[in-house]
């Protein structure tokens, strides 16, 4: 017995080390070497003998009744397989994410600028865009719906969907609503109770998710009579539950494959050119492929909302929050997609981090003739982190206190209630995140003896030697959800195989996870050689051939589908042994799986994983759902809402040229709560991302919309930041386990993208003294026309 | 869409001649982006790039001869010293990839009133020419009648843009250039200025603030008034405020500028302003050291 304790021990002194590949570990990713050397094939790089190109006629104008279509001259340009209008769709006509409103052609009305008419399938996509040109609409132009006060004045300005067309809660030209109050409310008698009371009125801009990739995929048709769609897309099973209808097919009939995702951030949840490629095929039978133009691309995809928003604060003579007030207009422009998540986020978030006693807030989205409006990373919280921060700033600097200590004092922490009336029963270190952030040592002041112009505001188009330059700082903190909320089940699918090949136990992972750079592919191979104790790990092409794994959206999927991963790697390792204690009869209970290796913690290595596996592979699928939430009430916003909250906080510090109103940031510091970092090296570069992204949105990043017509639908004029406008962002991060989550993570790929905007706009307001109550801020706004 | 690939400049002005509507294209940087996005439909391409002529530059000491596809990467790296002014210009051009491709002739046959060069160009003084040839012979162009409106220059319909002569700088000279971010940014509005000791003049150019590239007249016959008179050209003393300001205003006056998304009308006069007081204040303070140094 003492022999057999010894060499066990020996054995595993080698065995147990756990892998450096494994949780905690930071591998780098499988298709990273692949995408900085160009070589990774994206959906814009799939190709197939014989197929077509299709491509889609867009209406000039945002609002207008179709009176004709003629496709006839089109139909005749030699190389032209099919032309379609909505009349030649197979099944239903309409799609959207959460509520179906959207045509998949247009239908006797256009709503938006850029909206799809008819499709054209020809064998070149030149020979496309002129068969394009060739189709004649006949239109009865109508003034386009655009501002809050039209949306909000049906009898005037006219309704965007005809109400009895209203396939929701909608009414007026309002897409959605949520309403919230909590302890009393704000009432005459709450205000009086304040000492200071701050107001403010906010605009935020309409920004684009940017992704670098455009919209593609290759629709193939297949012997059965289904369809083959390999995709750039974030969630694979619900592109297939919108498609299958219109197409006429039964889901299993409707098969995805994930194509390289050239960057998503929201902007491929809904649905791009998947059906109106899939019917050019099913039209001509043949395949078809579509990538979209960049300019297509920014009419393609949704954006995140513009908003107006009024926010009044009440606080004590010493600070304390006694109220909060809020008004969120959200424009949702022509049609739904996520709008109604977007509002219950703003309202329910809308608030941010702190506690106050009394609370009101009424978000809603527009329904409008400008282009639709969805998800964004932020989603929703976005908007409002720029409000209450905005707000924050305003009362400290009423009440003469530190913006820092002021935000502290109010802090939520857990234990404490959301105005949802939800209780936050996990680590909640805001007052630790802003501590952290303003102890970071700043960067040096500008170095006037040895100026170097890439480092001032405007860099080499050599604006500034070092005249009107001034530096700012500025705090903020904000909160996010992770997951699906409101009582959605948004659960995760896994599949681990584990086998034998060439000698070696080999585990795959099959999901059909859409990864679009959060590095999903990369923990998923981390948790299987941590739970199985294995080296290598293969991942599956992520397909409908395996259960939905979600969306890859609202920071969930390391959560989801990570979460799902343990659970069926965690099942093989279980039916791994209990293989061996049949066949082996052991009774220890104190078996794990490490180097490839049955082991007894006190018995040492039992069995390698391939003599107990011999030809046979374990196969086994699991579900991850998240805990349940509940819809939040209609008129009081109370409910159990989200799953789970994360924290960013931010110091940003800038120089501005106050003379021509040029900014550069010089630093963005993040501080965040990561709950456990799976993959130290991603997570940081998440948070680097997402304060990039925000850095955008603070100070260039803006879909210029007039009239209900987009103005910049380029890179040449949509402007997002390049080497020169990122700053180091230096990252500190936190691992406060939450228990009711896989390995206690917390997602992280939205918080510093909530949080960063407001910290840089309070920057150069430090900086120059103004109110900047519009983002992103622009020269004339510093100078010349400050807004507001 | 015909697509013609002359090997020499004769060829090259033969092409043109038979085809006059042919778009000429070398860099493609400008091009390129206009066939993509479908702005437009030439009925034929004359590609320049084999005519290598078209990448060299020569300097006889008192102009430089440059050619029309040496990239902005190349005037960076060889012609700062004698074309400092043009060399600034050149690094607010686009990216590292767009600088190695494009060239100051793609600039001129744009013509558009953006073009990171013509400021560079138009205050680098008088004598700035573009050389145009056809089959019908050569002319040389004076920068200030080049450009007629917006993205419209002065060329025949069978000309072709070999080279621009620019003299070499004989005083100190400035770009700058407003972009709503650090790199990679059309202008919202651009100014570039010379001095010219050796005939007592200044030279002066507007960006993106007028239909066409334009200098500010009558900024420069003032400062040239002042300089003259108070014998600045020969003391090197400071100009003083007022001075500056006037001339700040005087370029503000000048420019016409629209709104548009890049930026308002306002602005751009207020940017302007700024960025000619800036650049005539570091254009004197170096000129006023070289002064004293040689006294």
């Amino acid at each position: 017995m003492a022999t057999r304790t010894i060499q066990g021990q020996k054995n595993l002194q080698n065995i147990n080390q756990a892998s450096k590949d494994g949780i905690g570990g930071s591998p780098l990713r499988p298709d990273g070497n692949l995408k900085v050397r160009g070589e990774f094939a994206y959906s814009s790089d799939l190709w197939h003998e014989d197929m077509l190109w299709g491509m889609a006629l867009r209406s000039p104008h945002p609002r207008a009744n179709i009176l004709s279509v003629d496709i006839s001259e089109a139909l005749k340009v030699p190389g032209v397989y099919a032309v379609l209008t909505h009349e030649d769709i197979p099944g239903s006509k309409y799609y959207g994410l959460e509520i179906r409103d959207q045509p998949v052609l247009a239908i006797d009305k256009i709503r938006y600028h850029g909206e799809a008419i008819a499709l054209v399938a020809a064998d070149h996509p030149e020979t496309a865009r002129r068969a394009v040109k060739k189709i004649k609409v006949e239109y009865e132009v109508l003034t386009p719906i655009v501002t809050e006060e039209q949306c909000l004045d049906p009898e005037t300005h006219g309704y965007v969907h005809e109400p009895h067309e209203y396939k929701s809660h909608a009414y007026g030209n309002i897409c959605h609503e949520q309403k919230l109050v909590s302890g009393l409310g704000v009432t005459d008698e709450v205000r009086a109770m304040a000492d200071v009371i701050v107001s403010g009125d906010y605009e935020v801009g309409m920004q684009d998710q940017a992704f670098l990739g455009p919209e593609s995929g290759l629709a193939v048709p297949a012997e059965d009579g289904g369809i083959d769609l390999y995709i750039a897309t974030q969630w694979l099973h619900v592109d297939r539950e919108q498609m299958a209808p219109v197409l006429d097919l039964p889901e299993e009939k409707v098969r995805l494959t994930l194509a390289g995702v050239g960057g998503a951030f929201g902007g491929r949840e809904d649905i791009s050119m998947q059906i109106h490629a899939c019917l050019l095929a099913q039209h001509t039978d043949k395949p078809v492929k579509i990538v979209y133009s960049r300019d297509e691309s920014f009419y393609g995809h949704v954006h995140r909302h513009p908003a107006r928003m009024h926010y009044e604060h009440g606080a004590t003579r010493d600070g304390k929050l006694v109220f909060a007030d809020c008004r969120i207009v959200l424009d949702g422009g022509a049609y739904a997609s996520a709008s109604p998540a977007v509002v219950g986020n703003a309202a329910s978030l809308g608030h941010g981090p702190y506690v106050i006693p009394n609370v009101k807030m009424h978000a809603i989205a527009l329904y409008s003739n400008n282009p639709s409006c969805g998800a964004m990373r932020g989603f929703g919280a976005v908007q409002a982190a720029f409000g209450y921060e905005s707000q924050m700033d305003k009362l400290a600097a009423e009440l003469g206190m530190d913006p820092v200590e002021l935000r502290q004092l109010n802090a939520m922490s857990e234990g404490d209630f959301m105005p949802t009336g939800q209780q936050i029963d996990s680590p909640a270190p805001v007052v630790e995140l802003l501590q952290r952030a303003k102890d970071m040592p700043l960067p040096p002041p500008l170095d006037t003896e040895h100026l170097d112009v890439r480092a001032l505001p405007g860099a080499l188009s050599n604006t500034s030697h070092g005249e009107g330059i001034v530096r700012g700082v500025g705090y903020s903190v904000g909160i996010k959800n992770v997951g699906f909320s409101e009582g959605f089940d948004d659960y995760s699918t896994a599949r681990v195989r584990l086998e034998v090949i060439g000698g070696e136990p080999v585990a795959m992972v099959h999901t059909a996870m859409a990864e679009v750079g959060q590095g999903g592919v990369t923990v998923h191979a981390q948790i299987v050689r941590t739970e199985l104790g294995v080296e290598q790990v293969t991942i599956h092409p992520a397909n409908t051939e395996v259960g939905s794994a979600g969306s890859t959206s609202a920071s969930r999927q390391t959560y989801m589908t990570g979460g799902a991963v343990k659970l069926a790697a965690e099942a093989v390792g279980r039916a791994l042994i209990e293989k061996g204690r049949r066949r082996y009869g052991w009774t220890h209970q104190d078996i794990t799986l490490a180097g490839g290796k049955v082991v007894s913690e006190s018995a040492g290595v039992l069995v390698p994983m391939v003599d107990l596996l011999g030809d046979e592979a374990i196969d086994l699928t699991r579900e991850h759902h998240h805990r349940p939430t509940q819809a939040f009430d209609k008129e009081t916003g109370q409910g159990f809402g989200h799953v789970q909250y994360t924290f960013c906080a931010n110091r940003a510090v800038v120089d501005v040229d106050v003379e021509l109103g040029l900014v550069k940031v010089v630093e963005l510091t993040a501080v965040q709560d990561v709950g456990k970092a799976l993959n130290p090296l991603s997570v940081v570069g998440q948070i680097q991302g997402g304060c990039t992204q925000a850095l955008g949105l603070a100070v260039m990043e803006e879909i210029i919309v007039r009239d209900g017509k987009v103005r910049n639908a380029s890179f040449t004029d949509y402007l997002i930041p390049t080497i020169l406008d990122t700053p180091p962002i230096p990252v500190d991060v936190l691992e406060l386990p939450d228990p009711h989550a896989p390995y206690g993570l917390r997602g992280v790929g939205e918080a510093p993208t909530v949080s960063a905007t407001p910290s840089i706009v309070a920057a150069i307001r430090n900086a120059t003294g103004l109110a900047l109550n519009r983002i992103p801020v622009r020269p004339e706004h510093l100078t010349t026309e400050q807004p507001g | 869409m015909e697509f013609l690939r002359p090997a020499t400049w004769d060829e090259a002005l033969a092409a043109k001649a038979e085809y006059p509507t042919a778009l000429p294209i070398a860099g493609g940087t400008d091009v390129m982006v206009e066939l993509n996005f479908d702005v437009h439909r030439p009925s034929a391409i004359l590609d320049l790039n084999r005519v290598t002529e078209l990448t060299e530059w020569t300097n006889d000491g008192s102009v430089v001869r440059l050619g029309a596809s040496v990239p902005y990467a190349r005037i960076i790296s060889e012609l700062s010293g004698p074309l400092p002014g043009l060399a600034l210009a050149a690094h607010t051009v686009g990216s590292p990839q767009i600088r190695n491709r494009g060239g100051v002739g793609g600039n001129l046959g744009a013509a558009s009133p953006a073009g990171d060069s013509h400021p560079a160009l138009l205050a680098a003084g008088r004598d700035v020419h573009v050389e145009a040839a056809s089959v019908r012979g050569t002319r040389l162009i004076p920068i200030d009648e080049f450009y007629v409106g917006v993205k419209r220059n002065c060329l025949e319909a069978d000309e072709l843009i070999r080279a621009v002569h620019v003299p070499v700088a004989d005083g100190p000279q400035q770009f700058s250039k407003i972009g709503t971010r650090n790199a990679m940014v059309i202008a919202v509005c651009a100014f570039g200025f010379a001095l010219h000791p050796k005939n007592g003049t200044v030279g002066t150019g507007i960006g993106s603030a007028a239909p066409t590239p334009r200098r500010a007249v009558e900024a420069e016959e003032y400062l040239q008034g002042v300089l003259a008179e108070r014998g600045l050209w020969e003391s090197g003393e400071l100009l003083g405020t007022e001075v500056v300001q006037r001339f700040g205003e005087l370029v503000k006056a000048a420019a016409s500028p629209i709104d548009d998304v890049r930026g308002t009308a306002d602005y751009r006069r207020h940017a302007l302003a700024v960025m000619a007081r800036r650049t005539l204040t570091w254009c004197w303070n170096d000129y006023g050291k070289q002064i004293r140094s040689a006294a």
